[in-house]
């Protein structure tokens, strides 16, 4: 009998000799994820807020800071939203295009939540997790750190910073990067404190394994479940801080916007029937906070502990 | 035969914080392990056998260096454990192994099979090729009763017997001196114990391990061990060869441990005279004075309360911590 090259790993393959592929727990969490239909469709959404916000700008008939004069003031009522304008979602009280407006504020609002989780599971993780894993005094002093840091009115410091140093996106990001953290860092320090006594990280430290490596390998992907959860409802917060300050004025700099300023301006026109100015940013924006909600669910009932 | 870990007079206590009492009151010292000699020869098997709480454990870990002693001395190869200097800990910790208790505990559930044997050799040979590493787990594998295409799989897929076989293969990869089995069969059903003990005898004949096998059933450490030392409260009770100590053994607290093993012989049973241990172990924040076993013991005497008893030598080998101690049979099962 002849065997070609091709027909031996056939025969292993067939008698089970070829290696197995294991299911790791992110699949199986993967597996129940895609089974909860809220969290898919948020998921879904999600990627259609992150395209509109990415792409949509290359549909828009005018710039976002281009402002038609007789569609100004009491003229903004003759901007309605309409296709053949190419004012979809119509104007702004200043005349300039919702759409293009939107779009951008999207992107902004999108950005502010993203950049704030991805801090919050950076520093916070390796924080609390160091904090937890070295414990005794280091972690008593780091953590008081964080308690401190926490009694800091911190919409009041964030507001005299952008007083201060200008109004300007990098403050608003150095802002929320400040805060956001805090919280993570003591959810991963007590994850950290119920791992750190599992018998697999004593038995890394019995065979030597240096303690920045066993926080990198063993604790921190361990924390992961709880710390993603945590990150995506953070990112609704992070949005709702952020439009917090921009209904305020203190947000980021004309001619940008973000979806909380675009809803205060519209909120100042309901009173003279141009209520398109409010329902688009805020469709956006609940949209987004609905979908994150419904993914982080998800996520959650996915990544249980309890199925381990 | 040259003697690889001298464990001398060692102490191991914690400091326990009261509950709900003042930053300012002083801490409680609860002694695990108070004043345990013993030495272990290359190639030989002691068994540690003792009721919960008897400090089997925190020996164990004091002696992998996980746990801090607080007197005493863990020599290893003619080199305290205490005093050593970063690179003969790292030999250390290289030289000697643990396997554990809970099979899946042990393992990573985030790490698959080949990532968690391979652990201690990138770890403490970081140069050696990702083709060689592969090729090392899967002959471990293989010998510890594994199929080697599983390499890919995670914990959670395996049962309690392969787990722990994973946890031997991954505390043999380095090829290490000494192994320390902290109840290695405690958790697994009696027909896997059994494979599992057969395992870790041919491995230890066919690489020459020392080994310290803990276990809290005197059936099983009985058909493993060389010698087996048994434990209470923190100090040694008996310390004999594994035949004579289930044969003969001195000491009450030995007695009473043999008989409390079933025979499976209702006769035999019924016939045997089996010394029944009243009460609870006593608290270890506050322990007896002088024999720590004369609460329990039933030939406790008026002087037991007074010294320390002394470590008597009764020829063989054989050890024992008790004044007043006699043979007495107590019928241990026949088979193996």
């Amino acid at each position: 009998m002849i065997t070609k090259p091709g027909d031996v790993e056939l025969i292993a393959n067939a008698a089970g000799l070829a290696e197995v592929k294991g299911r790791s727990l992110w699949q199986d969490a993967r597996r129940r994820f895609m089974r909860n239909k809220a969290a898919v469709a948020g998921m879904i959404v999600l990627v259609f807020i992150g395209l509109f916000a990415v792409f949509g700008g290359f549909l828009a008939q005018y710039p976002n800071d281009y402002v038609d004069f007789t569609l100004t003031g009491a003229g903004a009522s003759n901007g309605v939203p309409s296709i053949e304008t190419g004012h979809y979602f119509g104007v702004d009280p200043d005349g300039r295009d919702l759409y293009a407006r939107t779009v951008q504020g999207t992107g902004i609002s999108l950005m502010v939540g993203i950049v704030g989780a991805m801090v919050a599971v950076v520093v916070g993780t390796l924080y609390g997790a160091t904090a937890g894993y070295v414990g005794g005094r280091t972690d008593g002093v780091m953590m008081r750190i964080v308690d401190i840091l926490m009694s800091i009115p911190f919409m009041f410091v964030l507001i005299l910073m952008l007083v201060i140093f200008g109004r300007s996106i990098l403050m608003l990001f150095i802002g929320i990067g400040l805060i956001s953290w805090l919280d993570m860092a003591r959810i991963a320090r007590g994850q950290t404190l119920t791992i750190k006594n599992k018998e697999f990280v004593e038995a890394a430290v019995a065979t030597g394994v240096r303690p920045m490596t066993i926080i990198l390998r063993h604790i921190v992907p361990n924390l992961l479940g709880i710390v993603i959860v945590y990150a995506t409802l953070l990112v609704p917060n992070m949005i709702i801080f952020e439009s917090f300050i921009s209904f305020l004025g203190l947000g980021v700099q004309e001619p940008m916007t973000s979806l909380g300023a675009l809803i205060n301006s519209g909120a100042g026109q309901m009173n003279y029937g141009r209520l398109w100015m409010l329902a688009y940013p805020l469709f956006f924006f609940l949209i987004t906070l609905f979908a994150f909600f419904f993914v982080g669910d998800g996520l959650r009932d996915a990544l249980d502990p309890k199925d381990r | 035969m040259p003697t690889i870990l001298s464990v001398q007079d060692l102490h191991v206590d914690f400091d326990i914080r009261r509950q709900g009492a003042w930053p300012w009151t002083p801490w409680q010292r609860l002694q695990a392990v108070g004043g345990l000699s013993f030495d272990l020869q290359k190639g030989e098997t002691l068994g540690i056998v003792g009721e919960s709480g008897s400090g089997k454990s925190t020996l164990a870990r004091a002696i992998v260096g996980t746990v801090p002693t607080s007197k005493g001395k863990i020599v290893w190869k003619g080199d305290d454990l205490a005093a050593m200097n970063a690179t003969a800990r790292r030999k250390h910790r290289r030289d000697v192994q643990m396997i554990f208790q809970d099979p899946l505990a042990a393992l990573n559930p985030r790490m698959n099979v080949g990532e968690i044997i391979a652990e201690p050799l990138t770890t403490h040979e970081p140069g050696t090729s990702r083709a060689e590493v592969k090729r090392r787990v899967g002959e471990l594998m293989e010998r510890v009763g594994l199929l080697s295409n599983l390499v890919n799989r995670y914990p959670h897929e395996f049962s309690g017997g392969q787990c722990q076989r994973i946890g031997i293969a991954r505390a043999l990869i380095l090829k290490p001196e000494l192994v320390v089995c902290d109840e290695p069969v405690s958790a697994l059903d009696v027909s896997v114990q059994a494979q599992v003990v057969n395992l870790l005898r041919e491995l230890q004949r066919d690489m020459g391990l020392s080994m310290i096998f803990i276990a809290h059933d005197l059936s099983v450490v009985k058909h493993i061990s060389d010698r087996i030392l048994v434990m209470y409260m923190g100090r040694v009770m008996e310390l004999a060869t594994s035949r004579e100590l289930t044969r003969e053994p001195r000491h009450p607290y030995t007695q009473a441990l043999i008989s409390s093993v079933p025979i499976p012989d209702p006769v035999a049973e019924k016939a045997r005279h089996r010394p029944i241990l009243e009460g609870e172990l006593p608290s270890p924040l506050n322990p007896p004075s002088g024999c720590v076993f004369r609460t329990r013991c039933p030939k406790v005497q008026p002087s037991c309360a007074g010294e320390l008893p002394v470590m008597q030598d009764v020829g063989n080998g054989h050890h024992v911590a008790c004044p007043y101690q006699e043979v007495q049979q107590v019928l241990v099962t026949q088979q193996a």
